[in-house]
């Protein structure tokens, strides 16, 4: 394993998400230039509340299969350590165990042998209610304060584990070859692996940062990238010969799904960009100083969760009748309060009728500044109920009561819409809503991320 | 020199919206160089009331707003209207919510 010197630490992150692909012979390009460790995360909340809700993974168990197999051969070859972040992309227990069944796997068809550490980042919920009560829990964002029903409905919570826990993991699992772990702050593995071997956590914060979206940060947008952290700078370049880092695609890149542009809140502190320099050293690399880290006191980790929130159906209709789209709010409104009449026996308050209505506000509903509908409109009515049944019947009959309703001026007797689908009605199983998204104060970094440490053969 | 209302469309090189997290829609309006990025800034057309008219959210709820010249960019944050992906989403990534920002017009040279 190559040792980092004193001058330089070398990281290479071969994508933006682990199970999406990347390309081999780039990855191949990183390995020959000697990387100090191979960083890689699968996290994220943006693709829904389903994941932490149902125990759901962002990809298929066969697409993470293929990028761990290319990933293992890698850290073989360049005796180099591997280290995952938020695995399957909640990165709960459960994903951090199915990611390790999938390493056994592939280490028993090939032969091979690992040396394996998992940090895992599931939340005991008592433990939460009691912090909570301690006054130690605070709202991240627009977010209510927490409620104790809500972590009991939560089915499971996560906090995101900082750099601490995977310096502890490599310094307790001498010769790791593998870390997987459960929910991290995306730049985690990179940053750890730089603060560890002594160099200035801003630059170690801000490498990972860029790192783990991959050549995100390049022109065009790529996925193999390599960084050079140094005493008083680092390097950025992509893998792909054919993208380049360009001081304006650096620095714009922390824009990207962030609140704000030069301001990064993490683990344990702030990262603060606004004083950084991006110096363009060849026409594919990029260097990078001045990037400033306020450590936060006292630290807080922050807290993921989701709950299942009932059963929904939809149902999805077309309608292209000029006289029925000017008059379609009023009709909607005299069919949706049809429709709770007939179900007066259930609870108003236990279920939800939402019409979205594309050609009309469908994609930015509330939002939308443009008030004049489209020459035909698609109808999809969104039911959310205790029971998939319920939903399916209350959606049922919102369905038949839009497309039989007279009003004013119809000329068109046979019905309201166009449908295009059986079965009429369609059900969407359990619908979730995070319900947790917190910060809570905690005295160690490291206390509530147990690492287990095994030999695979 | 003469000049003509031209949306923003036409003048920026990025124009998007996404989640930041679960709770948040953050905004990005990047341009191609410091001369575009100054002339707008200048023509005072893009403020935080513009932005409460456009997208329906108090000025007092407006999370990030600001012209940041180390990336020739402006970055709106705001509330989401509900948490992402729960029932009634229109947009889980909030891909699609960066079109009112595209259309501002601001006076710009004539072609």
């Amino acid at each position: 394993m190559a040792v980092a010197s004193n001058d330089e630490i070398r990281i290479l992150t071969p994508s933006g998400m682990l199970g999406y692909g990347f390309p081999v012979d780039h990855f191949k390009m990183g390995l020959a230039l000697k990387p100090h460790a191979i960083t890689i995360d699968s996290g994220s909340t943006d693709s829904g509340p389903q994941k932490l809700g149902l125990g759901e993974m962002t990809c298929s168990r066969e697409a993470y299969v293929k990028d761990i197999e290319v990933l293992l051969e890698g850290q073989r070859a360049g005796k180099v350590p591997l280290l995952s972040s938020s695995a399957g992309g909640d990165g709960t227990n459960l994903h951090v165990d199915v990611f390790r069944d999938i390493i056994v796997e592939i280490a028993q068809r090939r032969g091979w042998r690992f040396k394996l550490a998992k940090i895992y980042s599931d939340v005991d919920k008592a433990h939460i209610a009691k912090e909570l009560k301690a006054g130690r829990i605070e709202p991240l964002g627009p977010v209510p304060p927490l409620d104790p029903r809500e972590i009991e409905a939560a089915t499971v919570v996560v906090a995101q584990i900082g750099a601490e826990p995977f310096v502890k993991a490599l310094d307790e699992s001498e010769g790791v070859d593998v870390i997987v772990s459960g929910r991290a702050y995306d730049p985690s593995p990179t940053a750890a692996m730089a603060i560890r071997a002594g160099f200035d956590p801003a630059l170690a914060w801000h490498m990972g940062k860029i790192m783990e979206c991959g050549a995100l940060c390049a022109e065009p947008v790529g996925r193999n990238v390599m960084g050079w952290l140094r005493r008083d700078h680092f390097e950025i370049e992509p893998l792909n010969p054919a993208e380049r880092c360009t001081t304006a695609s650096v620095a714009a890149h922390t824009l990207y799904e962030k609140t704000h542009p030069f301001l990064l809140a993490g683990p344990g502190g702030t990262l603060d960009l606004s004083h950084c320099t991006y110096e363009q050293v060849t026409d594919r690399r990029v260097r990078v100083s001045g990037s400033r880290f306020e450590p936060a006191k006292p630290y807080t980790v922050k807290l993921e969760g989701a709950k299942t929130s009932g059963y929904r159906s939809i149902f999805i209709a077309g309608a292209r009748d000029p006289i029925f789209i000017a008059q379609i709010d009023e009709i909607l409104a005299k069919v949706l309060a049809a429709t709770r009449a007939y179900f007066k026996e259930v609870p108003e308050e236990t279920y939800r009728i939402i019409p979205h209505l594309y050609g009309k506000n469908g994609v930015m509903g509330e939002l939308e500044p443009v008030k004049t509908p489209a020459h035909e409109l698609c109808i999809i009515v969104e039911v959310a109920a205790a029971t998939q049944s319920l939903a399916t019947a209350i959606c049922g009959k919102a369905r038949t009561a839009l497309m039989h309703s007279p009003y004013p001026g119809r000329i068109a007797t046979a019905g309201n819409l166009a449908s295009p689908f059986t079965p009429l009605e369609i059900p969407l199983g359990q619908a979730c809503e995070f319900n947790v998204y917190h910060l809570m104060k905690v005295d160690s970094p490291t206390a509530l991320f147990p690492i287990q440490v095994e030999e695979i053969a | 020199m003469q000049t003509v209302p031209t949306p923003l469309r036409d003048i920026a090189k990025v124009v998007r919206s996404k989640n930041a997290g679960p709770f948040e829609i953050t905004l990005d309006i990047v341009f191609k160089n410091r001369a575009d990025f100054d002339a707008v800034k200048q023509s005072g057309v893009i403020t935080k009331e513009l932005v409460s008219e456009l997208y329906n959210v108090p000025t007092q709820a407006i999370i990030t707003f600001g012209f940041f010249e180390l990336v020739n960019a402006v970055k709106i944050t705001l509330p989401r209207p509900r948490p992402q992906g729960g029932i009634g989403e229109t947009d889980m990534h909030a891909a699609q919510q960066h079109v009112p920002l595209q259309e501002i017009r601001v006076p710009w040279p004539a072609p």
